[in-house]
């Protein structure tokens, strides 16, 4: 749980340099959660990683949620700060038809192989990515499997034979 | 896809012959499904290209139709060697959105079952250190060890492997006295086993000379890479989320952190080795203080009630129904929760909209995560190394791939 002085704190930081990038901020849950504008996530990320009163140095995960009805895909990054023990939730927004944001590998070299999860599963397009590719799913997918409109299988469904496999 | 190379051999800048080998995907050496390409200079690696995804299942995917109690099995099947750790971790996460509050004599049960999991996990790793070093004799002892708690895991839940232990909320039945017997058989017997493995492994000269320097990591690169879990540790930061966010009554116990300094295959080692004896001083501790209460908590929308209620009583009869058919209330919420599991931080972040089923589920796995710094790692290293390096990190390619 942080405290309301260390959420200030972090706007703070955040504010000094980029002005009007924070969209809305708050706790959900234990976690404090800033929801950014796309444009600059690479560099608020990079200036809390070296400030001095912020140190988030530690990239937890990072991951893509699909709002359909919102047509949004939103980018999910958690941060940890190692010293303090402090830990935070980033989000960004995107256009679920072109999804575009920048890279966080320069700042963390394991986002790596995160973003190429989250570009295979929802095509989310890391921007200055070294080798943005499939990473668990075949080569030749045509679609990017955990947005909402590919539904799994309806189990209700009748018209297929379980005589051999079961259903 | 790994570009296909052309039939002329490239030469290097310096007049030395560059080959390429395939390591896997089905090597016996790499204890999984991993597939290497490595760019070779004689027996030095110059590049490796790693593909990975050959068992992925489409977990998240999966766990978008499942009401929460369906997901525990398919939980087991991420880091298989360590299953209740994943099981709990799960069920933690969901008791966490619902907001239950579990009884002491639960989560002290928890701790047990997680820190036998941890052990055997970690025996799995240093006895295939072993192995791959070429000292097989420590590898059998040490996993007749393991068999025991998988002994203790058939007396809880009925199963070995892929536990499926527990229920949200708690257990389904309290620990047999059986049950009891066979941890405290176990808690008797490893430590004469470990004494003997570490006798045969830990000062010995060629298992030194080995590991010793092979496959290091500074940490720096471990943290910039989100290493966790005894990779992390042994490259000299002591980071446990036991420590740092205690779940599950962790506080309450007294142990030492391991760490080791260069992050090399050594180092890891001793790390784990070091872990299980602290796993037992937790177990023991553990079962000293365990309190009384009940082995579940007092949740009748998400815990199933007892057979004999269901046919007998109305109340029980229609929760049954009701938590089976999953037309409970689920609050709306995002959480994220997570365990040290065997291999590092293991953490699921859960979004419910309210619906039976989880939104969006993200794993948070430790595995995919620190295997992305393997070619790195293994750059400028001779081949066997590289096997060593591989199985010192302890790649369970059920978590790499989810």
């Amino acid at each position: 749980m942080m405290e309301a002085a260390a959420q200030e704190k972090i706007l703070s930081v955040i504010n000094e340099k980029f002005e009007g990038e924070v969209i809305e901020s708050g706790m959900i849950r234990d976690f404090f959660t800033i929801v950014l504008k796309k444009e600059k996530i690479t560099d608020i990320i990079r200036h809390l990683y070296h400030h001095t009163e912020t140190r988030f140095q530690f990239l937890t995960t990072l991951c893509g949620i699909h709002y359909p009805d919102q047509n949004q895909i939103a980018v999910m990054y958690q941060l940890h700060n190692l010293h303090t023990n402090q830990r935070m939730r980033l989000k960004v927004y995107l256009s679920a038809d072109r999804p575009e944001v920048n890279t966080l590998t320069p700042v963390f070299a394991g986002a790596n192989w995160m973003e190429r999860e989250t570009y295979d599963f929802f095509g989310v397009n890391f921007i200055g990515h070294p080798n943005l590719k499939r990473i668990l799913n075949v080569e030749d997918m045509i679609i990017h499997p955990l947005r909402k409109e590919y539904p799994l299988e309806d189990q209700t469904r009748e018209d297929k034979s379980d005589l051999m496999f079961g259903r | 896809m790994i570009e296909r190379q052309d039939h002329k051999t490239p030469v290097a800048q310096d007049e030395k012959q560059i080959s390429y080998l395939n390591l896997g995907p089905t090597h016996p050496a790499t204890h999984g499904i991993f597939q290497n390409v490595l760019k070779m200079d004689g027996e030095v690696i110059v590049d490796s290209t790693p593909t990975i995804g050959y068992i992925h299942r489409a977990f998240e995917k999966l766990a978008e139709r499942r009401p929460f109690g369906q997901i525990t099995p398919i939980t087991d099947r991420l880091n298989y060697c360590s299953a209740p750790i994943n099981n709990m971790g799960w069920h933690m996460t969901v008791e966490k959105l619902l907001g239950v509050e579990i009884p002491k004599r639960v989560q002290y049960l928890r701790v047990i079952i997680m820190e036998l999991a941890r052990i055997t996990d970690h025996i799995v790793c240093n006895a295939v250190i072993g192995v791959d070093t070429g000292a097989l004799t420590g590898f059998v002892y040490l996993f007749q060890q393991r068999e025991l708690v998988y002994e203790i895991y058939e007396e809880i839940c009925g199963t070995r492997l892929t536990t499926n232990i527990g229920r949200i909320g708690g257990f389904e039945r309290d620990f047999s006295p059986k049950a009891w017997d066979k941890i405290n058989r176990f808690l008797k017997e490893l430590p004469e086993v470990l004494k003997e493995f570490e006798g045969l492994l830990n000062r010995n000269r060629i298992f030194m000379d080995r590991t010793i320097g092979a496959g290091g990591i500074t940490a720096e690169k471990a943290l910039s890479y989100s290493f966790t879990g005894p990779n992390l540790r042994a490259a000299g930061i002591d980071y446990d989320v036991r420590v740092m966010n205690p779940y599950s009554s962790y506080e309450d116990f007294d142990f030492i952190i391991p760490v080791g300094k260069n992050g090399d295959v050594y180092d890891r080692f001793m790390v784990r080795q070091e872990e299980m004896w602290q796993s037992l001083s937790i177990i023991k501790q553990a079962m000293d203080k365990l309190p009384e209460g009940s082995f579940h908590a007092d949740v009748p929308e998400f815990y199933l009630p007892p057979k004999e209620e269901v046919y007998n009583n109305m109340e029980a009869l229609i929760y049954h129904f009701k938590i089976v058919m999953g037309e409970t209330e689920i609050p709306r919420g995002e959480v994220y929760h997570c365990v040290e599991g065997a291999n590092g931080e293991l953490g699921f972040y859960l979004i419910s909209d309210g619906g039976r089923t989880p939104y969006r589920l993200h794993f948070r796995r430790p595995c995919f995560i620190f295997y992305q710094a393997y070619p790195e790692i293994i750059k400028g290293s001779m081949l066997s190394d590289a096997i060593l390096t591989m199985s010192s990190m302890n790649v369970i390619a059920g978590e790499l791939d989810a």
